[in-house]
């Protein structure tokens, strides 16, 4: 099965005071036709900037300075802006956090999905009318044909949230970026989005990289999860793997902590110390000076991607060397 | 509806309070009555003026009266001119309105698109000279402005008229210097300087205010919905700019009038300011009331003229949700 998304050391700098900081590095993962990859990590590991890199919408300060995006087999991040742009919100949509502010306050929630509708698909005004009308529908929005004309501002977080995913389901996207998409929200409502979300999804195979901090989330909906760490990719496998037996110590610690994962910028409460940041890169595995389990090779050699199973795992424990030596 | 009829009533009682600041003006400061009737007035005379005056009623008659007087345009005779200043208003007013507007006019038709244009291309060298040039535009005093535009294009060049107001055309008791050449070429000089510092100041607000909307989520938003980029710099983002652009060239309204006296002194131009100005040296208090009344008229009428513009660009000013931004 060839993926739908497939990312290939990719490799993301920010340029900060003229220095190039490594903010992605060498990070690699696909994304099969209707899956739902979780991308979980603590705040500030790469989840946003990976998935902004897929998009094609990183900006300065940060460029790709590495590796390859291919969607459907066609490599995206070489194509030119016009290329993309026709790409995004067609066949790449995009749900970020923040329903109060994703939206423009001036303009009529039907005209913003018109307005979308009418840039990739081939309607006239009355059939993207209608199609608006029956996506708020589908989203769960009463009466949708006269909330068309509604402002934002005049429906509640959860409702504006729905209108999101209308906006990012309107042209029918094979993948879908949700950058936790449910933080912003009342946690009554989160479930109800997340639901929605997956419905939607496995109603029309839709692929989802979904980013959050939430473990319970990805227990909940993930098919495979991604764990980042530094910029880094530490383990990647099938959520119920993942759960049932980590083999990454960043990601056991991670497992121990689940309730509290969603307290941004807390320390974990089962792996003291903090992530390093980009301007201060660890050698070795950046994970080694919070690691309980690290060896002394770990200090200075970066650890490969080893498989276990139906995981890739980036941690020396994983050597098959090792392993067999021991 | 009930916005605009707030504001309304908002708009009464800031012009009550005016009226009231120049009455109190009017009232006390000096002797109405010896400005009147003179020193050499006997105290008879004195007290049959005070009493055909009112002056011994009481206060709030007194001002009731003020404000009935002034409703019907009746602000007394100026002691300086011996004329009703309601007269002497009428003439010059056209030309202070018509000089402010037209600054203005051109203050805004330039600088906002100018601002917008530098805020999408802000690496362009063009972008960066606007930039310079406005700072520029910022700091110069306004008389400077006016004497140098007088030194280059009147005596160096001799293409336009360093004073006066030219011709003009009085329509149905409105005197206007925009329906004859003279008139036109005669505005050029004072507009531009009194227009220079309310342009830099536009252009540098409209494109801050584009950079931070350029930032906004919305606007990340559209771009992941793969909208073009004319629909999400005009469609989007200018729209959202207006708003606070809005408000500013409302409040900067004040500073062009007040700039105006300025600029009027430096061209000779017959307005309202040349008439404060001489009003102000001969203590000609009748005149300096009736001037308060009418630029805090203006600035009512001005306020709710931007108040309307915010109706019409903001959904949620429409519905009263109040999350209007002031400046
Ligand atoms: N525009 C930018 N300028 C400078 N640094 C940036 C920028 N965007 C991201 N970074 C840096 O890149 C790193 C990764 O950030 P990213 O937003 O991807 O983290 P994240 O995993 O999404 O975190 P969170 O859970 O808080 O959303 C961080 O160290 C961040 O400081
Ligand atoms: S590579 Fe070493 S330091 Fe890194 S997680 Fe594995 S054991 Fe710990
Ligand atoms: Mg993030």
């Amino acid at each position: 099965m060839s993926a739908l998304l497939s990312v290939q050391g990719l490799r993301v700098e920010i340029a900060r005071r003229g220095r190039a900081m490594t903010a992605i590095d060498d990070v690699s993962f696909e994304i099969a036709a209707g899956e739902i990859l979780g991308v979980v990590g603590e705040s500030g590991a790469g989840k946003s900037v990976t998935g902004t890199a897929v998009l094609g919408l990183l900006e300065r300060p940060a460029r790709q300075a590495g590796g390859r995006i291919l969607f459907d087999g066609r490599r995206i991040d070489t194509l030119d802006e016009d290329a993309m742009r026709a790409l995004r919100g067609k066949e790449i949509a995009a749900v970020f956090q923040d329903p109060l502010t994703s939206l423009d306050p001036l303009m009529t929630i039907g005209d913003q999905l018109t307005e979308t509708i009418r840039t990739h698909l081939d309607l006239n005004p009355a059939e993207a009318v209608e199609r608006a009308a029956r996506l708020l529908a589908e989203v769960g929005i009463p009466a949708p044909r006269e909330r068309l004309a509604s402002y934002p501002h005049e429906m509640s977080g959860g409702m504006r949230q729905r209108v999101v995913l209308a906006l990012a389901f309107s042209c029918e996207p094979r993948l879908i970026i949700a950058d936790e998409p449910t933080t912003a929200l009342d946690v009554s409502i989160q479930a109800q989005i997340l639901d929605l979300l997956r419905a939607m999804c496995r109603e029309r195979g839709t692929a989802v990289m979904l980013v959050t901090h939430d473990m319970g989330v990805i227990a909940e909906v993930a098919d495979r999860v991604a764990v980042m760490y530094a910029g880094r990719l530490v383990e990647v496998g099938p959520t119920a793997s993942l759960l049932a037996a980590a083999a990454h110590p960043y990601t056991r610690g991670l497992m121990a902590s689940i309730p509290d994962l969603h307290r941004r910028d807390v320390e974990l409460a089962q792996i003291p110390g903090s992530m390093p940041r980009p301007d201060a890169p660890v050698p070795g595995c950046a994970f080694h000076p919070r690691c309980p389990r690290a060896l002394v090779r770990c200090a200075s050699e970066r650890p490969p991607t080893f498989t276990v199973g139906a995981s890739e795992v980036a941690c020396w424990l994983a050597d098959p060397v090792a392993r067999s030596a021991a | 509806m009930s916005f605009v009829l707030g504001r309304l009533g908002q708009t009464v009682l800031v012009l009550l309070v005016a009226a009231f600041v120049s009455f109190a003006l009017f009232r006390y400061v000096g002797d109405p009555v010896n400005n009147m009737v003179g020193q050499s007035a006997s105290l008879a005379d004195r007290e049959a003026m005070r009493a055909a005056l009112g002056l011994d009623d009481a206060f709030i008659l007194q001002f009731a009266r003020f404000v009935g007087n002034a409703l019907t345009g009746d602000f007394g005779m100026s002691y300086r001119f011996g004329q009703p200043v309601a007269t002497l208003i009428a003439e010059r007013f056209p030309a202070t309105l018509e000089l402010a507007l037209i600054s203005m006019l051109i203050a805004t038709g330039l600088g906002v698109p100018l601002g917008v244009w530098t805020a999408l291309h802000r690496d362009h060298w063009a972008a960066q000279a606007l930039m310079a040039a406005s700072l520029i535009g910022v700091a110069l005093p306004t008389f400077l402005i006016g004497i140098a535009l007088i030194l280059f294009f009147s005596v160096w060049l001799g293409w336009l008229p360093s004073f006066g107001r030219g011709q003009v055309v009085a329509i149905g008791g409105w005197s206007t210097g925009l329906l004859t050449t003279s008139g036109l070429r005669a505005l050029v000089l004072p507009a531009v300087t009194l227009g220079v510092f309310q342009l830099a100041l536009i252009l540098r607000l409209a494109r801050a205010e584009m950079l931070e909307v350029m930032r906004a989520d919305f606007i990340r938003f559209a771009r992941a919905r793969g909208l073009k980029p004319r629909a999400i710099q005009y469609r989007h983002a200018l729209r959202n700019t207006l708003v606070p652009v809005v408000t500013m060239i409302g409040l900067q309204f004040g500073n062009v009038f007040a700039f105006s006296i300025i600029v009027e002194t430096v061209f000779q131009w017959p307005g309202l300011g040349l008439l404060v100005i001489q009003a102000i040296q001969f203590a000609d208090v009748p005149l300096l009331a009736a001037y308060l009344v009418l630029i805090a008229l203006c600035f009512a009428v001005i306020n709710l003229a931007v108040d309307l513009a915010y109706v019409a660009i903001d959904p949620r000013v429409r519905s009263g949700a109040g999350v209007r931004r002031t400046a």
